[in-house]
């Protein structure tokens, strides 16, 4: 359904590339996740998919169809769902979904009709008077998302659809994006939020400096990080991490903070008792130490590192 | 409700026309139905302040002649056709693409990003004519003389007021798309008042022979354009050549339209 073959994207000729040959496939029905730090070619990439964003190289479809070449044929079967509301403040908040509708060619009658629906369906029933201006973030982003669903999509873009939501609207959002997969649409959802990420998506890329680093389900990006038996160490005092713990695994300083080193040891069957040994052994002092359970965190902070973008 | 999604209904062709014409709808209910006033308020203040201290308060205390109305009524309704159309393209798209970013949704209905910059100009050449057509009641009212339309042909002036219409807004869709938002305010400033004053709307152009250099550059303002058209069709004062006037409207609106569609195509596709 959405099919993506080394895609690229340069801003301005000397500028680096935003996105640096991507390529991935989507099915009909599925939920697919780009996850990536900011700045990583997420939005260049649905960009490119959305009819916004024109690729330097590369080819980009939608249902089969050339995003290039037939972008308006694109637009007929595709929603965005995008990260700041770009609601349209002068209408109210049910004809901000009619007036949509009706871009899409859907008569008086049908229109009103199904966006009391989508309305309803989103929890926004009785807001349908509402000024947007007025509306809470969760209602604004819930009005964005039924806005979307309107004309029926076959594919929808779901832009860090929770970003400052509140728990109960993550969940309800969770709930209806769930609903949307069953129903037929395939979804592409960019977000940081890993538990979503893991709980909706059924195929995740991970991004990062403009290329896919990691292709795969939820479970099989987990197994993706060297022995999932690994351990995390907090201590002080410990200058030569590599030398006293290098003998268990492959040894990762996360990162340095006030003395305090974390360091990860990627091994299988890494014994802690034998660390806290090692680390004593070293003139170090252990503060904190946890097994590396393999969240889908620990995989993103393993493949695209600690440094801030 | 069914979630489940659908395949297109209409064929491209056909979806490109209805959204144009949706697009227009929800232009003309969220200015007539939801803000008439705010519009009127918005386009007519400053016009009637001029026909009122121009057309009314100087020939009253004898700064200016008796019949300047006749002349300035032409120039007021072009200049308010003009700054309404301009207005009502370049201030929306500043607005729309850096703040509230409301042209996304625009830009994902299934029309050509490029007909979408057509119809942002077709919907203010749509409210410049409005408000140009309120002018004459205003005249009625405000002058001295009230209207004087017999020598008025009525096929000229429905065309300038098209045309007008279209200048005003191939000049707000240029400036709406190649300004960045942080500088409209200075931009609106620079350019509006140079605009209002080389235009030919207080003064009939052929009245610039003794000031050459200025009737030149007058020559340069799409406005003196619809001035002078104005004064032909409605009054029978020496005006520019009618060729001279089409010709100006026709490359002001084909070059500044085409510019700004293009520009207009760039900032809605990186």
């Amino acid at each position: 359904m959405i099919e993506v073959v080394e895609l690229r994207k340069r801003y301005a000729p000397k500028a680096p590339e935003a996105v640096a040959g991507i390529s991935f496939e989507a099915r009909r029905g599925e939920v697919f996740g780009l996850l990536g730090p900011n700045g990583a070619g997420k939005t260049t990439t649905i960009g490119a998919l959305t009819t916004r964003v024109r690729p330097t190289s590369g080819y980009v479809a939608i249902d089969g169809i050339d995003v290039q070449a037939d972008p308006v044929a694109v637009k007929q079967r595709i929603a965005v769902v995008p990260q700041r509301p770009n609601l349209d403040r002068q209408l109210k908040a049910i004809e901000n979904l009619t007036f949509h509708a009706a871009y899409f060619g859907y008569g008086r009658a049908e229109r009103r009709k199904r966006a009391l629906e989508v309305m309803k369906a989103l929890g926004l029933e009785g807001r349908e008077d509402e000024d947007v201006n007025n509306l809470s973030g969760g209602m604004a982003q819930r009005l964005l998302i039924a806005r979307a669903l309107m004309h029926r999509p076959q594919v929808l873009f779901l832009d860090e659809p929770t970003t400052g939501l509140d728990p109960q609207s993550r969940l309800f959002l969770w709930d209806r994006i769930e609903e949307l997969r069953e129903a037929g649409t395939t979804i592409l959802l960019t977000t940081h939020d890993m538990v979503e990420a893991d709980r909706l998506c059924d195929t995740i890329a991970i991004v990062d400096h403009g290329t896919i680093v990691a292709l795969d389900t939820p479970s099989g990006l987990r197994r993706l990080l060297p022995g999932a038996g690994g351990v995390e160490v907090v201590a002080t005092g410990m200058a030569d991490a590599e030398g006293a713990l290098g003998s268990f695994g492959e040894v990762e300083v996360a990162g340095t903070a006030d003395g305090r080193r974390q360091i990860r040891i990627y091994g299988d069957g890494v014994d802690p008792a034998a660390v806290v040994d090692a680390v004593r052994d070293s003139g170090g002092e252990m503060l904190e130490l946890r097994r590396l359970e393999g969240s889908l965190e620990d995989v993103f902070v393993h493949l695209t590192g600690r440094d801030l973008r | 409700m069914s979630l489940a999604p659908e395949p297109p209904r209409l064929d491209v062709r056909a979806a490109t026309v209805r959204s144009f014409l949706a697009l227009c709808q929800r232009d003309a209910f969220a200015t007539l139905r939801r803000d008439p006033w705010g519009f009127l308020a918005q386009s007519l203040i400053a016009p009637l302040f001029y026909l009122f201290i121009f057309g009314r308060v100087l020939p009253e205390i004898g700064a200016a002649g008796p019949n300047y109305g006749e002349a300035l009524l032409p120039g007021v309704l072009g200049l308010t056709l003009v700054l309404t159309a301009l207005q009502g393209v370049a201030l929306s798209l500043v607005i729309e693409f850096s703040f509230t970013k409301e042209i996304e949704d625009r830009l994902l209905a299934p029309i050509p990003a490029s007909l979408v910059g057509v119809q942002k100009m077709v919907w203010a050449a749509v409210r410049g004519i409005i408000a140009g057509l309120v002018i004459l009641p205003l005249g009625e009212l405000v002058l001295p003389g009230g209207l004087q339309l017999s020598d008025a042909t009525w096929w000229t002036f429905v065309l300038l007021l098209v045309a007008g219409g279209f200048a005003g807004a191939s000049i707000g869709l240029v400036m709406g798309t190649a300004v960045p938002a942080n500088k409209i305010n200075v931009v609106f400033a620079v350019v509006l008042t140079p605009l209002l004053f080389t235009g030919a709307t207080f003064y009939p152009w052929q009245s610039l022979d003794s000031l050459r250099w200025f009737q030149v550059v007058t020559l340069f303002n799409p406005l003196t354009y619809v001035s002078e058209g104005m004064r032909a069709s409605l009054t029978d004062a020496p005006h520019l050549g009618s060729g001279w006037i089409v010709l100006g409207l026709t490359v002001s609106i084909g070059v500044l339209g085409t510019i700004g569609v293009r520009k207009f195509i760039g900032r809605a596709i990186d």
